[in-house]
């Protein structure tokens, strides 16, 4: 701050600026990802194909919707609950929404936590992200179970054009697979945490190495990125 | 901007608080869309302003964007953003074939 020799080059060296800085990182020679611990760079590029993935699933959804001459089936109706014998349109739908946008949020908060060193906090959190998450899968196959019963098939359905249901299948069901998976690995690192690997330093079961509080991060990123996902097949496939 | 990664991502716990109300009235708006009947154009773009700001407080906040190296927020941004060219063939792609089905199949089935 209270530098005075030749403060031009001290500025442009301390603070190159955005764009000058990701081009210095990248024509380094070096790692490019400076001061990023590798695992959560790993992470980000495994949710980059991962989004490649789900994109592939939501463009396909896209072109058979806008290609085809049967109409679409109102999501707005079928996925509606009765409830007292009124129709709720969406409901489960949205419910499943605020259910996965909270366990978001205590994920984040459990990777503050887990900085800041605070196991018991850091795991609870963690444990109520993954109820969450348990939640979440129970209400999808309910509502798997509710279409079924209802007669939609990957082939073909009551309510409109007979890609519905393999649409539907697919992109709910590979988000599913996806939640699941996350619910499994939260329920692994919160045990560590609560048994304080990531301080003694013990070695993971499967790899041997010694894990670090980043852990809790890099499964942050997972998670938020499965509610990322929601974000959009909320967008795309329920209310569009 | 760029912190010290060694330290990691502490932010205060308010942020969090504050993201997770924000997501919370968003994901009520878009819900409020279907429920108040938008149709056409309006509901389009109401679903896409409320889904793109959910999914910008997500990346930025939540998984911590906002903080992290200009390299990585472009290794990861840039290649998401190129989604888009094929967005757009497939919506050409599926014109054509809708345009195809109209002339030879001009009755359902």
């Amino acid at each position: 701050m209270s530098q005075t020799a030749s403060p031009k080059s001290a500025e442009s060296a301390a603070d190159p600026g955005r764009i000058e800085s990701a081009i210095q990182d990248w024509s380094s020679d070096q790692r490019a990802f400076k001061n990023v611990p590798w695992g959560k760079a790993m992470m980000w590029l495994f949710l980059l194909s991962d989004t490649f993935i789900f994109s592939i699933f939501l463009i396909s959804y896209m072109t058979v919707r806008m290609s085809t001459k049967v109409a679409w089936p109102n999501t707005s109706q079928v996925f509606a609950l009765e409830i007292g014998g009124v129709q709720f349109p969406l409901l489960l739908i949205a419910i499943m929404t605020f259910i996965l946008i909270s366990s978001s949020g205590t994920m984040a908060m459990a990777v503050k936590f887990g900085y800041s060193k605070n196991r018991k906090i850091t795991a609870i959190l963690m444990l109520v992200t993954a109820l969450f998450g348990l939640s979440f899968v129970g209400m999808q196959a309910f509502e798997w179970t509710k279409l079924i019963h209802e007669g939609v098939r990957p082939w073909s359905n009551p309510f409109g054009a007979p890609q519905f249901g393999s649409i539907f299948f697919m992109i709910t069901g590979f988000h599913g697979f996806h939640v699941s998976i996350g619910v499994i690995f939260l329920f692994i690192v919160a045990r560590k945490v609560w048994r304080g690997d990531y301080d003694t330093g013990k070695r993971g079961f499967f790899t041997s190495r010694r894990g670090n509080y980043e852990h809790v991060e890099m499964m942050g990123l997972y998670w938020h990125f499965v509610d990322l996902v929601w974000v959009f097949i909320f967008a795309f496939f329920y209310l569009w | 901007m760029e912190q010290d990664q060694t330290h990691g991502q502490e932010h205060p716990i308010s942020t969090y608080f504050w993201i997770w109300g924000l997501l919370f009235v968003l994901s009520a708006f878009s819900y409020m869309v279907d429920i108040l009947g938008f149709e056409s154009y309006t509901r389009w773009t109401l679903i896409l302003v409320f889904m793109l700001s959910k999914a910008g407080l997500i990346v930025a906040i939540f998984m911590h964007m906002a903080w992290e190296k200009t390299a990585i927020i472009y290794a990861i941004l840039l290649p998401t953003a190129f989604i888009l060219v094929f967005v757009s063939l497939m919506m050409l792609e599926a014109d054509n074939t809708h345009l195809v089905r109209e002339i030879f199949f001009s009755s359902p089935l």
